[in-house]
């Protein structure tokens, strides 16, 4: 399926997702609350298909944490890229989308793990990397630790 | 018993047991910390747990230069370092639009297949240390120190080379760069030969591999599944052939391709990519063009505001690098989407009902390399 | 005192006349014991050493390296110096394990095989003991071998050393019946169980020659199952190092690990005499009846030569097989000797009796 019309199918489906210009694929920003609906529609209209996850990804853009989603359709061969942020800093929660691509199983404990953000649904939410007793989520930008960290 | 707290929730029924292929096992290439649920000889469940290499590659992007990251690349999957090193390459000229010369790309294309074959020759010969031929190891190293003389005269080290620089190479190739690959490539295609004859063809191989560990091609796509494992399950997924980079669009190499799934179709999918890879450097080698080995780059480099997303096929599956920048010299988030990270997923999967012997077979033909994993 | 060395009978009869002149007859017999058993001693051990070298050397050149080759000339003295190696090492005791059971199971494993390698021929005349059931003595004593395996797996508390050890009881005990039916074949073929009398049928010809197919079928799953039974080559799933590190033994340190490492190369030792001697001829050199002066010139060979190189031969095989194939795993290993074998097995000695009674032997 072409961009525009992939765009415009998306815009279809949740119109509060704000497109993201001149990017290598088309992107969107979604709102958190929509993000599950979505991403299931994704995964089963016939004309979407987006079947492939290869890339779950947790970003901390300084204000806000968040993840970005790239799907990619084996037989269309067509590309999105998803994102979604939140303020907050403290308990940021997202959906998981484990039940929908088995991939995102390790991607997303891996964000749990460096950035602290929860995904609900998840069947096995614990770190990956990390002892369990680790204290502090290490890829954040403000996370310091004087004994690992060595600042030149 | 703190593994059992660590557990999730699950009931243990009778009869079943854990046991731990620890970090420190002659068969799980590396350090990962497999445990594994047993009911009798049959696995029930397998959890890795990785982090014992962990190294925070991702971290130590974002106060690097772009330079500096290929050095970092280099150790993640030190089995095929030069393919990791092209792909942050590609993402710099890629986003500052800069047009690398045709001889830096024909160079880079045929180290790359070499160090493809050099990996799949590593692979084969732990594949059949495990299963027990204790001989295919020497076989197989035996083949791979020819590779590592040629790198070894014109880049200078062994394993972990970091030859190339956003731009180019960092200087060019030795003169004997290319006799010597021509004769290695005559030379393997004589043993390679012999690999078939000691381990493909033997019933015992056959009766050890053919149906064991499964997987069909929507699990592959699901689990995201790339690389020699996901196209022996019949998923068509190679970058070199759907984003081609370098000059693989010009060369004529078939696309491996089985859908059998299980260890045995894994194994000839890996061997039939080391005759493609001779295919396409035979090709490439006599044709290499005359000119600089690097184009002009600024000393510092800044990429524009924006994100990119790079894809290469590794000698494992696809590697990406998603990285967001804005503007400075160094990354805000550099990330590495890493073959063996997510061919791991798969292996609880597959290994259902199989024997604990078979575990070992299926661990090994999927061809995780641990840095890769925890980077 | 004639010492012939193409007959060993007389010189066994001079030193037993002569100490049964000097001392009174209990004790003549109890020195004649000894120096058996101080003979057999050294015996074992000579070969022990000789064949971890070979072993070594045999891997080496399969595998396009030379081997050992720095301690002595052409590394002869190698295996002695992993041997002191391993006398001088701690001996690791486990807290929870069964003391006792422990520390026998070793033992229990070189009794079984010293026991064997008493019963089988050497020369013309340089044999221990000569009973008239000696295959079926041969084969009862070596199974003893199982029960020192699985005391060692059970007491070292350790769920590895117990899978390893449940393995190698299973596999040890369904081949021993391939063993003994194969070595049933030739019984049928020689009409006798005695070492000495199936030596001495063969020397109008080796048996395997004169049983022509089902000698020949014996003799193939008789190796097979004899490479099964001493833990060896494609079937060592219980000491799999790439996956349940070292099996039975793991527990085990020093001087008891080289028990068992010993062990198993004269297990292997035993297994080459014994296809060597029933198959192939012992120390009866290679006759073709009907030509004299060929067999004349055969007979120049002394006995002892021809023993050392049919056993050598069969051992070099096993070896090879040890380093050419990946292993099998255990319920193909219990498929191979129960669905294949057996019956092969069975149908084979029918076949032979049927020939035997036909006359359609040579």
């Amino acid at each position: 399926m072409e961009a525009e019309k992939l765009i415009e199918k998306i815009l279809e489906i949740v119109p509060e997702a704000q497109l993201e210009e001149n990017k290598q694929f088309p992107t969107f920003l979604v709102p958190s609350g929509k993000f599950k609906s979505l991403a299931v529609k994704l995964k089963e209209e016939k004309e979407l298909d987006f079947d492939y996850l290869f890339c779950l990804t947790g970003v901390d853009w300084g204000t806000e944490v968040g993840v970005v989603y790239h799907f990619t359709s084996s037989f269309l061969n067509h590309s999105v890229e998803l994102k979604v942020k939140t303020e907050n800093r403290e308990n940021p929660e997202f959906d998981t989308v484990a039940d929908l691509w088995k991939a995102a199983e390790f991607f997303e404990r891996e964000v749990w793990d460096l950035f602290g953000i929860r995904f609900t649904g998840h069947p096995d939410m614990r770190r990956i990397f990390l002892e369990e007793n680790w204290v502090g989520y290490p890829m954040r930008k403000d996370y310091t630790d004087e004994v690992n960290i060595v600042e030149l | 018993m703190k593994e059992i707290i660590n557990l999730p929730v699950q009931s243990i029924e009778e009869e079943e047991y854990h046991i731990n292929m620890g970090p420190q096992h002659p068969s799980t290439h590396g350090v990962l910390r497999l445990v594994v649920t047993l009911q009798g000889e049959t696995v029930k469940k397998v959890q890795p747990h990785c982090g014992y290499i962990h190294r925070g590659i991702e971290k130590m992007c974002e106060k690097d230069t772009y330079q500096q990251i290929i050095h970092l690349t280099d150790r993640m999957d030190y089995l095929s370092a030069h393919i990791n090193n092209h792909a942050v390459c590609l993402l710099v000229e890629g986003a500052l639009e800069v047009e690398v010369p045709e001889r830096v790309k024909y160079i880079r294309t045929i180290i790359d297949e070499l160090n493809r074959i050099a990996s799949h020759q590593l692979w084969w010969c732990s594949f059949g240390m495990d299963l027990g031929g204790l001989t295919c190891f020497f076989y197989g190293l035996r083949d791979r120190e020819r590779i590592l003389d040629i790198f070894e005269e014109s880049f200078g080290s062994r394993l972990l080379h970091s030859y190339y620089t956003p731009g180019g190479l960092m200087q060019d190739i030795h003169p004997n760069f290319q006799k010597r690959t021509k004769d290695f490539i005559k030379y393997f295609r004589k043993k390679i030969k012999d690999y078939d004859r000691i381990l493909s063809g033997n019933v015992i191989f056959e009766n050890r591999s053919k149906g064991i560990g499964v997987m069909s091609k929507e699990v592959a796509i699901n689990y995201g599944v790339t690389g020699p494992s996901g196209r022996a399950s019949g998923w068509v997924c190679d970058i070199r052939k759907k984003f081609p980079y370098g000059v693989y669009d010009k060369v004529d190499f078939k696309e491996v391709f089985r859908t059998d799934g299980d260890t045995y179709g894994r194994y000839m999918a890996r061997l039939d990519e080391m005759r493609e890879s001779m295919k396409i450097i035979e090709q490439l080698i006599d044709n290499i063009p005359e000119g600089d080995y690097s184009a002009k780059m600024k000393p510092i480099i800044k990429l524009p505001a924006g994100e990119y997303y790079q894809r290469v096929e590794s000698a494992r599956g696809e590697l990406g690098i998603y990285c967001i920048s804005d503007g400075n010299k160094t990354p805000v988030r550099f990330k590495f989407r890493t073959p063996s990270f997510v061919n791991l997923g798969v292996l609880d999967k597959i290994s259902r009902d199989m024997k604990i012997a078979d575990l070992v077979a299926i661990g090994a033909s999927l061809d995780l390399v641990i840095p890769d994993i925890d980077r | 005192m004639a010492f012939n060395i193409y007959d060993f009978t007389s010189f066994n009869q001079s030193i037993d006349e002569a100490l049964y002149e000097w001392l009174p007859p209990f004790w003549a017999l109890i020195v004649e014991m000894t120096i058996i058993g101080l003979v057999f001693l050294l015996a074992y051990a000579i070969v022990g050493l000789l064949l971890v070298y070979a072993e070594r050397k045999v891997c080496a050149f399969m595998q396009n390296r030379i081997g050992p080759n720095r301690v002595g000339p052409y590394g002869i003295f190698q295996t002695i110096a992993d041997f002191i190696k391993l006398l001088m090492k701690e001996l690791v005791y486990i807290k929870n394990s069964d003391k006792l059971l422990f520390n026998i199971a070793p033992f229990i494993v070189i009794i079984a095989s010293f026991m064997a390698i008493a019963a089988i021929p050497f020369a013309k005349g340089l044999h221990a003991i000569d009973f008239d059931i000696g295959i079926m003595y041969v084969v009862a004593v070596s199974s003893l071998g199982v029960v020192g395996v699985l005391l060692a797996g059970w007491s070292s508390n350790n769920k590895y050393s117990l899978i390893g050890a449940m393995r190698s009881g299973a596999q040890i005990i369904s081949y021993e019946l391939s063993v003994g039916l194969s070595l049933l074949t030739i019984i049928v073929l020689a009409g006798s169980m005695q070492f000495s009398q199936v030596v001495e049928m063969q020397s109008t010809g080796w048996f395997i020659f004169k049983g022509h197919i089902p000698a020949v079928i014996a003799f193939i799953v008789f190796l097979i199952a004899s490479t099964a039974e001493t833990n060896r080559g494609p079937f060592d799933l219980a000491e799999a190092e790439s996956e349940l590190t070292a099996g039975f033994h793991t527990e085990y340190s020093g001087i008891k690990f080289a028990f068992f490492f010993l062990a198993e190369y004269m297990n292997m030792f035993i297994v080459a005499s014994i296809a060597a001697t029933v198959f192939l001829g012992g120390w009866m050199p290679f006759h073709i009846s009907g030509l004299e002066g060929f067999n004349h010139v055969m007979d120049f060979i002394p006995p002892f030569v021809w023993y050392i190189g049919k056993t050598a031969f069969i051992i070099w095989l096993m070896m090879l097989f040890k380093w050419t194939f990946p292993r099998l795993r255990i319920d193909q290993l219990l498929n191979l000797e129960w669905k294949y074998l057996l019956p092969i097995n069975l149908v084979n000695i029918l076949i032979m009796a049927f020939i035997v009674l036909m006359g359609w032997h040579f």
